[in-house]
């Protein structure tokens, strides 16, 4: 913990705030299939540029809110966005060492990551097993973290969120 | 970080078993209210501009033709009187209860895309319109499902298509009742449990039987599409397709049953009584 001054809080609620917004956003048939957890990555890019302050509390609460949008059992995303918001800590010194497309790799893992644990959840209280297309959303992610991290990295730096 | 992961696992069985959290999604979901309404604005805004600038020749069309089709339900509405006025009176023989009518009120899907893989859909009335848990929804009168999440201004609502909801059904021809269960995809309902020599065929109509206790008795759910009968298996597969268009429906009627008079919730003006649907003759 170090004691630099917090500022910026506005600029990340509002990230988390859009990105929940795209969640919910109407989209036809095909496209939902394809949306990508929004909300994963932006936690994911907060965890990793500012570890003293996104963390697993702000991840879990992130998740309770989904869970509360989309109606599903309350506790099933904040479970796996906890748990993303703690590797994402343990290993935020690595990843953002490295390249770009290395870390959309390391990205993809967790969202897979993210996908399964709510699949457990699922198979836990009795929703029948997805089609294949449950897999697609992490793959999105992946092409679109490097753009999502460059718009946030020049947000953060613009606004000087730190 | 085990805590939060212990505190999630605790909420989940806690969400998934009892109902002591519907207050805390209550009050979480009156709080993401705002995010919900905002999703919902580009597609209001294109509903209201393309009836801002529908044309008037178009307007007078649609008029005419809506002006059409009320003669042709009042007209049908006369025999209805008559055949319940008959129908009370041979209850009255038999000295059974009658439901004296169902009270509905309209409310307009939000545009939010909920769960993908979930058939749940949210409406722009809540319990500050009276509704409550376990509602039965309609849909211009087949059966639509029923409302699982309430709070001030939205409620969700579990389709009958949903894997997790089964709907106790009768078929219409003869009366054999069963359960309808959901398969997850939105055009298709089961129904497991009819032995393979159950007498059910191909475009029966199925309607609620009421025995939950939780839908009104004698709305139409579904038509049977496809009837497997495998000689070495105790049950016949069965498959119905909903009578409500659930994929395109963009209002839904919300229903309060009033079975003792006395009891009856007035609590919205905007309300209007209905009569329960005709029973249809096979």
């Amino acid at each position: 913990m170090t004691l630099t001054p917090r500022s910026g809080t506005t600029v990340i609620i509002i990230s988390f705030c859009v990105a929940l917004l795209l969640t919910i956003l109407p989209l036809p048939d095909w496209a939902q299939m394809l949306r990508p957890q929004w909300y994963t990555l932006v936690l994911i890019y907060w965890t990793m540029a500012l570890p003293q302050r996104v963390g697993v509390g702000v991840g879990w609460l992130v998740g309770i809110v989904v869970d509360v949008l989309s109606g599903t059992l309350l506790g099933q995303h904040a479970l796996s966005l906890a748990l993303i918001a703690y590797i994402t800590f343990e290993m935020h010194l690595r990843i953002r060492l490295f390249p770009l497309w290395q870390q959309s790799l390391t990205i993809l893992v967790l969202l897979l990551l993210e996908k399964l644990l709510s699949l457990w959840v699922m198979g836990t209280v009795g929703q029948p097993t997805p089609p294949l297309s449950y897999w697609a959303p992490p793959l999105v992610g992946m092409l679109l973290w490097p753009w999502i991290y460059i718009v946030l990295r020049d947000l953060r730096r613009k606004f000087q969120v730190s | 970080m085990l805590l939060a992961v212990v505190f999630s696992l605790a909420l989940m069985i806690v969400d998934h078993r009892q109902q002591h959290l519907e207050s805390v999604r209550s009050i979480l979901s009156t709080v993401t209210y705002p995010l919900q309404y905002a999703a919902n604005l580009p597609l209001a805004a294109g509903y209201w501009a393309s009836e801002a600038f529908a044309t008037r020749t178009r307007l007078q069309e649609e008029n005419r033709e809506l002006h059409r089709e009320n003669l042709l339900l009042q007209g049908r509405q006369q025999k209805l009187a008559a055949l319940e006025a008959e129908n009370m009176r041979l209850r009255d023989l038999l000295d059974s209860s009658f439901k004296i009518g169902d009270r509905v009120l309209i409310a307009e899907l939000v545009a939010v895309d909920m769960d993908p893989y979930r058939q749940l859909v949210l409406l722009n009335k809540g319990s500050s319109s009276g509704i409550y848990k376990g509602q039965p929804v309609l849909h211009a009168n087949a059966v639509m499902g029923q409302v699982v999440h309430v709070n001030r201004f939205t409620a969700s609502v579990l389709m009958i298509t949903d894997a997790s909801h089964a709907l106790p059904i009768q078929v219409n021809r003869n009366g054999l009742r069963t359960v309808a269960i959901g398969t997850g995809r939105i055009n298709e309902l089961e129904l497991p449990n009819l032995p393979n020599n159950a007498d059910i065929e191909v475009g029966d109509l199925l309607v609620t039987s009421g025995l939950g206790g939780r839908f009104p008795s004698g709305y139409p759910v579904a038509t049977v599409t496809s009837i497997r009968r495998e000689p070495g298996e105790p049950f016949a597969l069965i498959k119905a397709q909903p009578s409500a268009h659930l994929e395109r429906a963009r209002e839904a009627l919300l229903v309060w049953t009033l079975t003792p008079p006395g009891r009856d919730d007035t609590e919205t003006t905007s309300a209007q009584t209905a009569e329960p649907p005709p029973p249809e003759e096979p």
